[in-house]
């Protein structure tokens, strides 16, 4: 009847008492150590309205500030934004969006016309921005082999399988491989100031310092140590859709093949669908002068780069810099609003807690 | 294992071909012709271990991936091993690793503690005759038919028949305390006509094959005498010695061994422990659930979103883009299957594979507070507590229901004599005079006596009227006993009795029974022993006193008294009764009662044991007629029982009461305490005990399970029997009227487990013994049975103590079975110190054994051991609520944490083309659950103290707050899903708004994808960990340190992890991207902003949650200071508003 449970190691429980080992295992005192005793000095700390509310109206008071702040300095960029997609038959580059093809000989240019209204006093970044363009699409992403960009010889004879199915053409290693590679944003961009008295002056454009140092000097080398490039990228081919082999994207020893700027900001995906990039940078040359004056101006755009197969977008923005980076109004607001979100819940708080205190002290005095 | 089965597997084939196996004594074939084939037999060997060092390894994996969880997981990799995933499958296969590793480590522990466990067993040394020398011998190697040697106060090595006893009449006394629970010796008999000369002896013994009932056996002995015919004789449990029981007052003992190892009746009735799993873990698997279909439908969405997006020209392959040959042959549906499967890989770490191995650790270590607890250190035993499966911690803090076990539990099972009432004047033996005191008791005001004559029959009353036996002192005691005898006689025996000369010698089957004759001695008279039907009793002039034991009139619970009829010295003829008060006091002259019922009661209030003394002289006529009576009576071939009970009713009559006795059943230290904190806390404590009701039901007073005002509805044989009905009618009704009284009249209990104990209704106390609860349980009706038990359910649970004696260890399980199985599934834990709680230990969610004296069945059967019950509070109030919170904290922290961790990725594939791309980098998926938020958690749940343990020790009612799985309810998880949703869109849109431009450095240079998951993941690590912040209540060094190392560590690792060009990597996704993202200031300000956006609502919720119970703990800590209490508690409650008004008295209790 009571036959259902035993357990068959445990039969002889005097036997195992008696034994020594175990008798001397578990006579052993429990060490009064704090940490045995769960009795560690510790810092108990209580939130309570008391505790919370300068804190509140600190982060409020210091919040407010800062959006505001953010908020004017990002409103003291200037921007300007010029669609050259070419959608509308109005549109300077209608016709080179039409009768596209990338094997065209003969580029295509069109000219767009656009006047600034206020002076760019600093210096002004000059970036293309794409839309509905997935830099960000795992296949795209994936598709790159780093050590092929960081110089290695091996790599650039090999390409990584993730390049298919950019990796060889014509049985030749592509270099750089992959889709990234393959889809550089080829268009050239160049800006024009209409001088008031007729002259066309072509405003200058530097194009270094647009990426990461570190992918500049570290990430992205060249193959080999032979400063020509030609013999470095021997026995490969170029990508598909480019016109000119990689060697041949600069005439500045220092800004071709892998460490050509313009290829290295390519190379940074994007996070999102729509995005900018850096193209060029004007410098400020004249701390009298405005880098960009008032007045009309010209941008002169060489048609290769085709979106409107996939409905994108290609854009030319003009923008100053402040201390936290390009035009967002997004910081500002959020601090401004979590500012005051905080300040409000201080009052409040501040209000709950007086009543309550009140409570409180009239316990207090009961007792 | 193997070794297990095989026996098994031969005991089974055995079985088919004979019922019988045939045993060679001393592995001497007979001198029969036939061939001497030695029977293959199991060894001696046990075996509770799960692995060897060979199968240890593809076993335990196999177990390890028969866990649902485990297997996930492994398909998982399996998954991003053979399709093209998004994340490579180390990032799942390095946790699950980990996870197994730890897993098998921690196994693999616990299996070597049993392989050591089984060794200590197998490897005791034990003496065989063999070829008439006695050799020694590990005990593993006895084999069948092996004659084994066995002294005092060892336990039987297998089961044996006993072939020969150093006592002179061929018995040997044994107790089976750890088998069955029963401390009393028990008698068992050498086969007779056995030669003493164990060597010459040539026998068979035919016997049947191994069965686990331990009290029948069948079988005979064929015993050779040179070439006579074999004389036979028949074996029978009488025969039998059991392995695990003690050999007592016995030499020595030799026997053959029959049945060995796995076969013996003890590993029969071996039942492998079942897998207790705690109520956290079912919430875990449910909520498990819950993040599988969120997961199935985050993927399933997707998988269709990607294809509705593809369908638009352009989207699926745009001219930058192109697929592989592959990729572009491959058959859509199985496209679509892989994707669908890529999403499940993308999203799989919303499951946490490291929270398997948090938990597991946690409890691991966890348990080792429970170990190391001074406070459960008895220096009596110079033990602690012990833990036996970590699995349950958290369950100690969700008990509802306790079962105890009485005697030596709850009691100490260590009865004292306390004091006694002769003739209406209090005496008691505290002062060890040689004159009996006087003490001040509310009657004896003018330092009366009883008359010399009236003291001295009382206590010559005690000295008869028992079935006490002298025990014989043997061996090693005896040399000991007679220097203190000798010691003793010098001094005058009479005069001081030495308190190891108490303790030697009385043997009987109640305890009460010693401590009466002992409190007898005390006085200076003294039972010498009975010899040959004559008490000798030494009396206070040292003379010896004779009387002739003419009957023993046993003790039955329905008379609840015993007599003894003795002829003096003198040739008086007497009866001496003792028994309870409601019996005895009917049957003596009225006027004696008033004088002795006053104190009696005062004892029965004190809860102590009390009995009533009574005598009566029988002349010479009267008794031969009553000798004529019982002898008759005894003859009876039919309702034997019911004839002598009517003889001794008849003949216990007309007494006079001389006087009664106070026995006290010691608590255990702070039992009392103890049990008032558990029901402070909201758990019904039950008492199921083997004892008889009065002395059960006097414990319960006594630790004030019942009290004064309690109401006792009783169901017992003596209730039953009462209407004069029959009994199932009877027993229906009593149901009826308790359930009216207890149930329907009761003002209706909030459900839950708050009990309106505080209220001023009628309390409630349940009394049942084992033969009314088995017919509860088995009533002729199967309609009728489960309305019983319902009813009898229902009452219980609206008693505030239930107390059920007389039960077997079957019916103990039975109802523990029955209240874990009860509507809400209420969590039991069973307690208790004795084999005959073993099952009720096993049965409970959590059992726990206390170190007592009987054995270590319990201890070694329970989850927990502790030395003492008063541990109990403790285990249950501090450790069982602090792991609750802990654990319960932990899991639904851990679901929280990935769930905001993979909520950004699930939504970056709106925006990324559904192309699975992983937000994060593949080294910040692996790392995130294994180093950048695991310690904290880890920490938080070994070190947290929400409450500190001394103000959950003193306020037994925060136990309540946790009752019921109260933070692993669907609340609290809604509550943090919705948190880690808040999170996740907060973190992930935060970023987004930044990054509708991406020039974010002062050079204008601008941030790619890996930016933008950094810094989400940035902002993650350091919301999520200080989200645990935030929640922390109890900041030891140890919780700095790794909250703060945490983030350092992060910050260091991207550091190191961005700054270097790995070669084995393919790709340099991070290279410098975290130094760069330090560089922006935007980076930092949305990083700030967004960590305090995320938190808000967390402070608030804090802020506004916490002043009320941090206000209410002020208040109970104030009302601890019981004047303080009135004035302050009508203003506080006011305003605490919330407070339910049935908590008042209690908070002030």
């Amino acid at each position: 009847m009571m036959a259902t449970s035993y357990s068959a190691k445990d039969e002889d429980g005097h036997i195992t008492v008696s034994g020594p080992g175990a008798g001397t295992l578990r006579s052993k005192k429990p060490e009064n150590t704090a940490f045995k005793q769960q009795r560690l000095p510790a810092w108990q700390p209580i939130l309570t309205a008391g505790t919370v509310l300068p804190a509140f109206f600190i982060i409020g008071l210091i919040f407010i500030p800062i959006g505001i702040g953010l908020y004017v300095t990002s409103n003291n960029i200037k921007e300007f934004e010029i669609d050259y997609t070419g959608v509308d038959m109005s549109s300077p580059c209608f016709n080179c969006s039409q009768n596209y093809s990338w094997n065209s000989t003969r580029p295509c240019t069109c000219t767009i016309p656009f006047y600034l209204e206020t002076p760019y006093e600093s210096n002004v970044f000059m970036y293309y921005g794409l839309s509905n363009f997935y830099q960000n699409h795992r296949r795209y992403v994936k598709s790159r082999d780093d050590s092929q960009l960081n110089g290695d010889v091996g790599s650039l004879q090999k390409p990584s399988k993730e390049c298919e199915p950019y990796a060889y053409h014509e049985n030749r290693p592509v270099a750089p491989c992959g889709a990234i590679a393959n889809s550089m944003f080829n268009d050239t961009l160049e800006l024009f100031y209409n001088n008031p008295n007729g002259t066309k002056l072509q405003i200058p454009l530097t194009s270094t310092g647009i990426a990461w140092w570190t992918d500049k000097h570290v990430k992205f080398r060249n193959p080999g140590n032979d400063p020509n490039l030609t013999a470095a990228f021997q026995g490969t081919t170029k990508p598909v859709n480019w016109r000119r082999p990689v060697y041949e994207l600069d005439s500045d020893p220092e800004n071709n093949g892998f460490i050509n700027e313009d290829f290295i900001v390519w190379m940074r995906t994007a996070a999102l669908p729509t995005f900018r990039k850096l193209y060029r940078i004007i410098q400020k040359k004249n701390s009298m002068v405005p880098t960009l004056p008032r007045g009309n101006y010209t941008l002169e755009v060489v048609y290769n780069y085709p979106v409107r197969r996939f409905e994108g977008r290609k854009r030319v923005i003009l923008s100053t810099i402040s201390w936290m980076g390009g035009k967002n109004p997004f910081l500002g607001i959020a601090y401004m609003t979590v500012g005051s979100v905080c300040f409000l819940l201080g009052v409040v708080l501040l209000i709950i807690h007086h009543k309550y205190g009140n409570r409180n002290n009239s316990a207090d005095i009961s007792n | 294992m193997s070794n297990v089965g095989e026996c098994m597997m031969e005991l089974s084939g055995d079985e088919r071909r004979v019922d019988s196996r045939t045993i060679y004594v001393g592995h001497q074939s007979g001198p029969t012709n036939e061939a001497f084939i030695p029977p293959k037999f199991c060894d001696n060997r046990i075996v509770s271990s799960k692995y060897t060092v060979w199968n240890f390894l593809p076993k335990n994996l196999f177990e390890q991936f028969r866990r649902i969880a485990n297997f996930y997981f492994l398909i998982i990799f399996l998954v991003q091993v053979i399709v093209d995933t998004p994340t490579s499958p180390v990032t799942s296969g390095l946790p699950l690793f980990f996870v197994i590793t730890v897993t098998a480590i921690k196994q693999g522990y616990e299996d070597w503690l049993r392989h050591k466990a089984d060794n200590e067993v197998n490897k005791y040394p034990v003496t065989v005759l063999e070829d008439g020398r006695r050799i020694r011998k590990e005990s593993e190697k006895i084999k069948v038919g092996d004659v084994v040697e066995v002294e005092e106060d060892e336990t039987f090595p297998c089961d044996l028949i006993l072939l020969q006893s150093t006592r002179d009449d061929g018995t040997c006394f044994v107790t089976t305390a750890s088998l069955d629970g029963e401390s009393n010796h028990k008698t068992h008999y050498t086969v007779p006509d056995i030669e003493t000369d164990l060597e010459a002896l040539s026998a068979t013994i035919e016997c049947e094959q191994p069965q686990p009932d331990l009290y029948k056996f069948v079988g005979r002995m064929q015993i050779h005498k040179n070439n006579q015919d074999p004389t036979v004789r028949s074996l029978g449990p009488e025969n039998l010695l059991l392995k695990g029981a003690t050999l007592k007052n016995t030499q020595k003992i030799h026997g053959v061994a029959v049945y060995t190892g796995m076969e013996t009746k003890m590993a029969l009735n071996y039942q492998g422990k079942s897998q207790k799993r705690s109520a956290v873990e079912k919430s875990i698997n449910a909520f498990l659930l819950v993040y599988l279909c969120i997961l199935v439908s985050k993927a399933l969405v997707c998988t269709t979103l990607k294809y509705v997006w593809q369908s638009k020209p352009g989207q699926d392959e745009p001219w930058y883009n192109e697929k592989t040959q592959r990729e572009k042959d491959t058959n859509q549906y199985l496209k679509m299957f892989t994707d669908f499967l890529s999403f499940m890989v993308l999203f799989n770490f919303i499951i946490p594979v490291s929270m398997y191995v948090t938990v597991e650790m946690q409890k691991f270590l966890g348990s080792f507070f429970i170990a190391w607890d001074k406070d459960f250190y008895d220096p009596e035993i110079k033990e602690g507590a012990l833990v036996n499966t970590s699995d349950l911690n958290e369950e100690l803090g969700q008990v509802e229901y306790v079962f105890t076990d009485k005697t030596g539990t709850l009691t100490q099972n260590n009865m004292e004599f306390i004091e006694c009432c002769i003739d209406g004047i209090q005496y008691s033996p505290r002062d060890r005079s040689i004159e009996m005191d006087v003490t001040d008791g509310p009657v004896s005001k003018l330092q009366q006596r009883a008359g010399r004559e009236m003291e001295e029959l009382f206590l010559r009353a005690l000295c008869l009227c028992h079935t006490v036996q002298v025990k014989e002192s043997t061996g090693q005691d005896q040399d000991q006993v007679d220097g203190h005898v000798d010691q003793v006689d010098g001094l005058g025996v009479d005069e001081v009795l030495d308190e190891s000369q108490e303790q030697i010698g009385f043997i009987a089957s109640s305890p009460d029974e010693v401590a009466l004759v002992k409190g007898a001695m005390r006085y200076g008279f003294r039972f010498l022993g009975l010899e040959s039907k004559t008490m000798k009793i030494l009396n206070r002039n040292n003379d010896v006193e004779m009387y002739d034991l003419l009957h023993v009139l046993n003790f039955d619970p329905v008379r609840r008294r015993m007599s003894v009829i003795v002829r003096s010295g003198s040739g008086d003829t007497l009866l001496f009764c003792k028994g309870a008060d409601s019996s005895i006091f009917p049957r003596v002259k009225k006027e004696e009662v008033e004088r002795i019922r006053m104190h009696v009661e005062r004892n029965a209030t004190e809860g102590y044991r009390t009995l009533c003394v009574a005598y009566k002289y029988l002349c010479e006529d009267e008794y031969a007629q009553v000798d004529a009576e019982l002898r008759e009576a005894r003859l009876a071939l039919q309702d034997r029982d019911e004839k002598l009970m009517a003889v001794y009713n008849q003949v216990e009559t007309g007494m006079s009461l001389i006087g009664a006795t106070a026995v006290e059943d010691r608590l255990q230290e702070e039992a009392a305490e103890t049990m008032e904190a558990l029901q402070g806390a909201g758990i019904k404590v039950w008492v199921l005990t083997g004892d008889k009701m009065e002395t059960a039901k006097s414990t319960c007073y006594a630790c004030r399970l019942f009290q004064r005002s309690t109401e006792l509805l009783e169901l017992t044989v003596r209730t039953l029997e009462d209407g004069g009905r029959r009994r199932e009618e009877r027993l229906h009704e009593l149901l009826i009227e308790y359930h009216k009284k207890a149930v329907q009249d009761a003002p209706p209990v909030k459900a839950g487990v708050r009990r309106s104990w505080a209220s001023t209704n009628q309390d409630y106390g349940f009394i049942i013994d084992g033969a009314s609860l088995s017919m509860v349980f088995n009533s002729s009706s199967d309609s009728s049975s489960s309305n019983y038990k319902n009813l009898f359910l229902q009452i219980c649970q609206n008693c505030t103590a239930v107390l059920c004696c007389r039960m077997a260890p079957l019916q103990k399980a039975q109802i523990v079975k029955m209240v874990k199985n009860s509507k809400g599934s209420p969590i039991t834990l069973s307690i208790g110190d004795g084999a005959n709680d073993v099952s009720m230990i096993l049965e409970a969610h959590v059992g726990i054994g206390i170190k007592g004296k009987e054995g270590r069945q319990a201890v070694r059967n329970s989850d927990y051991a502790i030395p003492k019950l008063k541990h109990l509070k403790k285990l249950l109030l501090a450790h069982g609520h602090l792991y609750y919170v802990r654990i319960a904290h932990l899991v639904q922290y851990f679901f929280y944490k990935n769930l905001c961790f993979i909520l950004p990725q699930f939504l970056y594939q709106f925006f990324c083309g559904y192309s699975q791309q992983p937000l994060y980098d593949a080294a910040y998926l692996t790392m995130y659950n294994i180093c950048f938020t695991s310690m904290p958690i880890l920490a938080y749940s070994l070190l947290e103290q929400h409450i500190s343990i001394d103000a959950l020790l003193d306020k037994a009612t925060l136990y309540r707050e946790i009752g019921k799985n109260a933070m692993l309810r669907w609340g609290p998880f809604l509550y943090w899903t919705l948190l880690g949703i808040f999170h996740g869109v907060v973190f992930f849109f935060g970023v987004r708004l930044l990054f509708s431009n991406p020039a974010l450095q002062d050079n204008g240079q601008v941030f790619g994808n890996w930016s933008y998951g950094t810094i989400v993941f940035t902002v993650l690590v350091f919301t999520v960990t200080l989200k645990l912040a935030l929640d922390t209540r109890h900041w030891t060094w140890i919780n700095h340190f790794v909250i703060w190392g945490s983030l350092a560590f992060y910050v260091f690792f991207s550091f190191f992890w961005g700054g270097i060009i790995w070669p084995f990597m393919s790709q340099q996704r991070l290279y410098f991207v975290f130094a760069n993202m330090l560089s922006s200031v935007s980076a930092w300000l949305v990083i700030i902003l967004l960590i305090l956006l995320s938190l808000l609502p967390e402070i608030l919720f804090v802020v506004f949650h916490k002043p009320r119970s941090h206000h209410a703990r002020q208040v109970i800590s104030q009302c601890l200071l019981p004047a303080a209490c009135s004035a302050v508690m009508p203003t506080a409650f006011a305003c605490l508003g919330e407070c339910s008004t049935s908590e008042h008295p209690n908070l002030c209790a």
